[in-house]
């Protein structure tokens, strides 16, 4: 059986066991179920997108607050001219705690997400506190004793009013939930998400509008966990703050953490885990170690430094492995379809494709280039080279929209990019790799190489989420493969990246940005640190690639590299031009011997 | 331990390797640097020459071994390097921007100190005598220098520890040819104070002015060495840095 | 509000302030030398003030028993690191687990000092090696791990050590007796000693600490490796001594900031969170890296809970708290972006 088949068995036996498993069982089941929901949106927050958050217990208790507020107090429903006891009155509720936390989600976001590292943590852990003392000291939420009166939630005129009852529907939103968020990972944007840990550069390269992207898996974070906070008040029927603390919030990321940050599962495993070891621990130490003291939080903590320690992909990696081995594999789709993605009209051989006019850059006292002159033409491999320190990687971040000039012009395919970011350059066909491989380890060949044809197709989270972008998705395939085949990666494709050697690496980077159908291709030291071998492999690929049309930069320091494939080679030496023409003019010189070699001194 | 007067190696490298995780960027390399010798490592950009350097200080980790003054340390760490005499200067200098010259220089005489001997005022004065530049702006941030003194005060830095060997990593980088100049010459002077030196350079004809022996590393390995004065002359030189020589496969 | 009660306000968001300050030195300390964000920072205050509490009333503190448990761990670790053939630095490991330990079970054990100097002395013996068995224990395996996940081990042992704390001093909280019972008029408004030593205190421990940075050179290799971790390796600093030293100096301002609370408010055992993450707060202010910003960010953070809790007590929390957020956002328009995390 396969893995779907092993997940689908699973759920279909606990929905029949579910009306003869004991109460406390359910309660527990229930408590998981929970938990589990607050614990996805932060595997999606942490595990996926890079981004820790401590305060996803202040969304829970938004959640749970509004939709008590709402329930209890008579003149909010009459608002929306519902009676007390309606039935409609939780549901509004919900869309009040969503709106409520969305919102909240969106301000704080805006604010903290811009920063980097631990700046962001940090800046949850006050607000998570600022939320909560919030909590407690509103009167019109009933202060530090809460609020209670909170009616049952009923489905269909149907009321929840038991643990089993509820329980039902919490596992099965969290199933839902759970399909959504796999759906949506498995799609376009769930590669950008997924590349959002990788950092900006990267991402912005592939047209990916990274502020947007992480402030939308925020609020969606947000919104699970609102969402828990409000079945948990409907479960609970009464409120108050102490919930919502931070150290809940801590447990929280504790889950996503220990059962595996960066799987969907993992969220559930990490909740069952923790929730079932407090309880154990409750129940456990007092008769061991006697006495009322605290065990439980401290044995608690020395078991998450032990598996921070330790297991630092989380449990599930292993639990997963385990069971996979008794599972087939699924067999990997592949879709026919009709659907193409958009198409660019790329240049005529031998037309300018990238031109800079000028460029200067000055970082303070220091001028990095100086009115550097060059142009990219369509059929050509035109190479960059230049000693340590010559000017190289700044001059390419210009080119690449990462960084302005001081003064200057750069034009791609004849439009001036003055003042566009990355994302511009890559929507107008320019597409690089990087000095420093930026793939996805765990992912695939043919996944790394879909996200760079991002921007020539447009399905949305919705249509990932309820799986109507599949025509797309095919496309995209298709794409990828076509490219992966094209740079002679095909045996590779399935492989995840990180099992491939440098240059192979170096190629699916290649493959990627060709995904995107660019007009120009800048390659930055593509040949650094890769053995002989490989440097035929790659120096084969580029010429292949020059004869279909491509234009292409190359920055590198690697000379025999360089001499053997450039057509047209340009020298930096202290941040100016100071030799250009084909590999046999600029070998002889004297210009170029002088920076390389040294210049003779005294003479 | 010298038997028979023999004196041995300062430094002597046997079967050097370093990895970067798959990537093998110094292949076997064997190296000696004799007390009170310059030698110069040259070679194109890529080759390997700041690794090995970064490896014999041990603040990369190899394969091979590594004996100082003929005793093998066994665990390269910098504390073991350090301990033995050895000083690097690194390609980014790794000054302390925020702190004053003055401050710097101490600094460089910290493991002496942690050792017991605190003669730092004094070891401080010698190094203003070898760089009265120094001298002259003790007071001043280390980040307010210029490149050819920043340069300066991290040789003078390393002085400090009074070391027997001084590893230099690429002093002329970013430097205006006058101040790579007069940055070699007093290179040049350090052996006067007992000071061998191993000088890596990618600017391969003033290193090979300086120096006494030569060793041209190309991807790794070690493809020529000899008297300097043998290979300044060498056209092999030239091919091995513009690429020329040695096409393998053509495409 | 008047002059008089405006003075009142000013003088106790001052003496908050204060305390505020010890903290965000050391939080800030901690952070540029180790780039651990020392979460657990408020415990040390927690447990100082316990520790004396519980002296004062002539029983052994808990914290001793923690100490030696921890000095035994610690040597065990240290054994199996050497047998591994690790480079241990017996001098150091027997300074903090065997030396200091020893003197403050005898100090507690035998000798029971009945003065208060003296056992505020015992408190800060009893403390300040916690700071670098914890390092060792905690957070030296990890060295080259992300700051990230150095925050969260902050946050679990945080949660250890709170634990701790209940279980050693029990869930009531406690009183010292003051170290000054003066009673001055300043400018017209009552001045208790216990606040003049607060701030003398205070201000003395800044002195001597930048004192310390700036003209010994152990201090100076201290921000050494906090601005570049190759170049103090090259310079011979053990990046052992950093680490231990750093968290001894936390440990120590913690005690010391306990102690001086501790005649001023009830100190209960899971206190000391709250006074950290304020100073948290005047650290971030400072950047995680600028002492005299962390300063100045510690007044305002003790002025503005002074005046919040008279206008609106029940959220002078909410407010400091949410002091955070136009901080963060002042802060992200300076902050050159740390790019990729590799």
């Amino acid at each position: 059986m396969t893995r779907r088949q092993f997940t689908l068995c699973a759920v279909a036996l606990l929905m029949a066991a579910w009306g003869f498993l004991p109460e406390f069982t359910i309660t527990m089941l229930n408590y998981i179920g929970l938990y589990a929901l607050v614990a996805v949106g932060l595997v999606m927050l942490t595990g996926v997108a890079g981004m820790t958050s401590f305060g996803q217990a202040a969304f829970v208790g938004l959640g749970a607050y509004a939709t008590s507020w709402f329930c209890t107090v008579p003149a909010a429903g009459a608002f929306f001219g519902l009676s007390v006891g309606s039935a409609l009155l939780p549901w509004v509720g919900l869309l009040l705690g969503f709106a409520l936390s969305a919102t909240v989600a969106w301000l704080l976001g805006s604010v903290t997400l811009r920063l980097s590292g631990h700046y962001l943590p940090l800046g949850t852990i006050a607000w998570g506190l600022s939320l909560y003392f919030l909590f407690g000291n509103l009167e019109f939420l009933g202060g530090h004793t809460g609020m209670s009166g909170v009616p049952a939630l009923a489905v269909g005129g149907v009321a929840l009013r038991s643990v089993r009852e509820l329980g039902l529907l919490t596992w099965s939103v969290l199933l839902l939930i759970l399909w959504a968020l796999h759906n949506l990972l498995d799609s376009r944007e769930g590669r950008a998400i997924r590349s959002l840990k990788t950092g900006r550069v990267m991402a912005e390269s592939m047209g990916i509008d990274t502020a947007r992207y992480r402030l939308k898996v925020f609020v969606l974070a947000a919104l699970l966990a609102s969402l828990s906070g409000w079945m948990y008040a409907h479960l609970q029927r009464f409120v108050n703050p102490t919930p919502f603390n931070l150290n809940i919030g801590i447990e929280y990321l504790f889950m996503a953490v220990v059962g595996g940050a960066g799987h969907l599962w993992g969220a559930v495993l990490g909740a069952a885990l923790i929730t079932l070891m407090k309880q154990y621990l409750q129940d456990i130490l007092p008769s061991l170690l006697g006495s009322s003291g605290n065990f439980e939080v401290i044995v608690f903590g020395m078991l998450m430094l032990l598996v921070l320690q330790r297991f630092s992909e989380g449990m599930w990696p292993s639990l997963a492995g385990f069971v996979n081995r008794f599972l087939r594999p699924i067999a990997a789709a592949t879709e026919q379809t009709q659907r193409n993605l958009t198409e660019r009209i790329l240049p005529q051989r031998g037309s300018v494709v990238l031109t800079a006019a000028g460029v200067s850059k000055r970082f303070g006292g220091l001028l990095a280039n100086n009115e550097v002159d060059l142009d990219v033409k369509a059929g050509e491999i035109h190479a960059l080279i230049g000693p340590n320190g010559a000017g190289k990687s700044t001059f390419f971040n210009m080119i690449s929209g990462v960084d302005d000039p001081t003064s200057g012009t750069v034009k791609l395919l004849g439009r001036d990019m003055h003042g566009q970011s990355s994302r511009a350059f890559a929507a107008g066909g320019l597409s690089r790799t990087f000095q420093h491989v930026r793939l996805l380890g765990p992912r695939s060949v043919l996944d790394n190489v879909a996200l760079g044809a991002h921007l020539r197709a447009s399905s949305g989270w919705i249509a990932a989420m309820l799986r109507l972008d599949r025509g797309e998705e095919a496309a995209l395939m298709r794409e990828a493969r076509q490219q992966i085949e094209r740079c002679g990666l095909g045996p590779q494709m399935n492989e995840t990246a990180a099992s491939l050697a440098l240059g192979q690496q170096r190629i699916v980077e290649i493959a990627r940005a060709l995904a995107g159908q660019p007009s120009v291709l800048l390659l930055d030291e593509p040949a650094a640190g890769l053995p002989h071998r490989e440097k035929v492999a790659l120096a084969r690929l580029l010429t292949q690639l020059r004869g279909e049309g491509m234009a292409i930069l190359v920055v590198e320091h690697d000379m025999e590299f360089v001499m053997n494939i450039a057509d047209r080679i340009t020298v930096l030496d202290f941040g100016r031009v100071i030799a250009h023409g084909t590999p046999a003019q600029v070998q002889v010189d004297p210009k170029v011997l002088a920076a390389y070699l040294g210049g003779d001194d005294g003479n | 331990m010298g038997t028979d007067g023999v004196k041995q190696p300062v430094l002597e490298l046997k079967h050097l390797s370093v990895c970067y995780g798959v990537v093998e960027a110094v292949h076997e390399v064997d190296l000696v640097v004799q007390p009170g010798e310059i030698v110069t490592v040259i070679g194109p950009n890529g080759a390997g020459k700041s690794t090995l350097l970064c490896a014999a200080m041990g603040l990369l980790p190899s394969r091979g071994e590594i004996w100082v003054e003929g005793k093998h340390i066994r665990r390269p760490t910098v504390h073991a390097l350090v301990e033995c005499g050895a000083g690097l200067v690194p390609e980014r200098r790794e000054l302390f921007g925020e702190m004053s010259v003055e401050d710097n220089l101490l600094l460089g005489g910290f493991s002496r100190w942690w050792g017991g001997t605190r003669d730092q005022i004094a070891c401080r004065e010698e190094v203003y005598a070898i760089f009265p530049r120094l001298q002259e702006r003790r007071t001043q941030r280390a980040s307010t220098l210029s490149g050819g003194e920043r340069q300066m005060l991290a040789v003078g830095r390393a002085l400090m520890a009074k070391p027997k060997l001084l590893m230099l990593d690429e002093p002329s980088l970013g430097l205006a040819p006058n101040i790579v100049r007069e940055v070699l010459q007093v290179v040049v002077r350090l052996r006067a104070h007992g000071v061998s030196i191993l000088l890596v350079e990618q600017n391969a004809r003033a290193a090979l002015a300086v120096a006494d022996r030569a060793y041209v590393l190309e991807m790794g390995k070690v493809v020529l060495t000899g008297k300097s004065s043998d290979l300044a002359s060498d056209p092999r030189i030239i091919e091995t840095y513009l690429g020329i020589g040695a096409r393998k496969t053509a495409v | 509000m008047d002059s008089q009660i405006a003075l009142l306000l000013g003088q106790d968001g001052i003496v908050n302030g204060a305390v505020y300050a010890l903290m965000a030195l050391a939080l800030v300390l901690v952070f540029s030398v180790t780039r651990v964000i020392f979460i657990p920072q408020g415990e040390f205050v927690a447990f100082g003030a316990l520790t004396m509490a519980t002296m004062q009333v002539g029983r052994v503190p808990g914290t001793l028993w923690l100490l030696l448990a921890l000095s035994a761990v610690t040597l065990l670790v240290e054994t199996v690191r050497h047998q591994r053939g690790v480079a241990v630095d017996w001098k150091s490991s027997i300074f903090w687990a065997v030396l200091l330990p020893a003197a403050a079970a005898c100090l507690v054990l035998f000798l029971r000092p009945t003065s208060m100097y003296g056992q505020a002395g015992t408190a800060l013996l009893l403390i300040t090696p916690l700071g670098p068995l914890l390092y060792r224990l905690a957070y030296r395996p990890l060295a080259h791990a992300t700051v990230l996940t150095l925050l969260i081990v902050s946050v679990a042992l945080h949660g250890v050590l709170v634990g701790l704390g209940l279980y050693f001093f029990g869930a009531e909280g406690s009183r010292t007796t003051a170290f000054s019972e003066l009673r001055l008029e300043l400018g017209g408004i009552p001045v208790s000693g216990q606040s003049l030593v607060v701030m003398g205190v205070a201000s003395l421990l800044v002195i001597l600490l930048f004192l310390f940075f700036e003209r010994t050179i152990v201090g100076k290799a201290l921000r050494a490796t906090a601005m570049n971790r190759i170049g103090a390796r090259l310079m011979g600093i053990p990046t052992e001594l950093s680490g231990d030293l750093s968290f001894a100096l936390a440990a120590l301002v913690g005690a010391v900031s306990g102690l001086l609370i501790a005649p001023l408010t009830t100190v209960y055992y899971d206190t000391g969170f709250l006074i950290g993450l304020k100073g948290f707060v005047a650290a971030i202010i400072g950047g995680l890296t600028s002492y005299p910003m962390a300063l100045a960010g510690a007044l305002i953070v003790g002025l503005l809970e002074s005046f919040s809790s008279f206008w609106a007590s029940a959220f002078k929390e909410v407010i400091v708290f949410t002091l955070i957020i136009p901080v963060l956002w002042w802060r992200s328009f300076n902050s050159h972006h740390v790019e990729d995390e590799e």
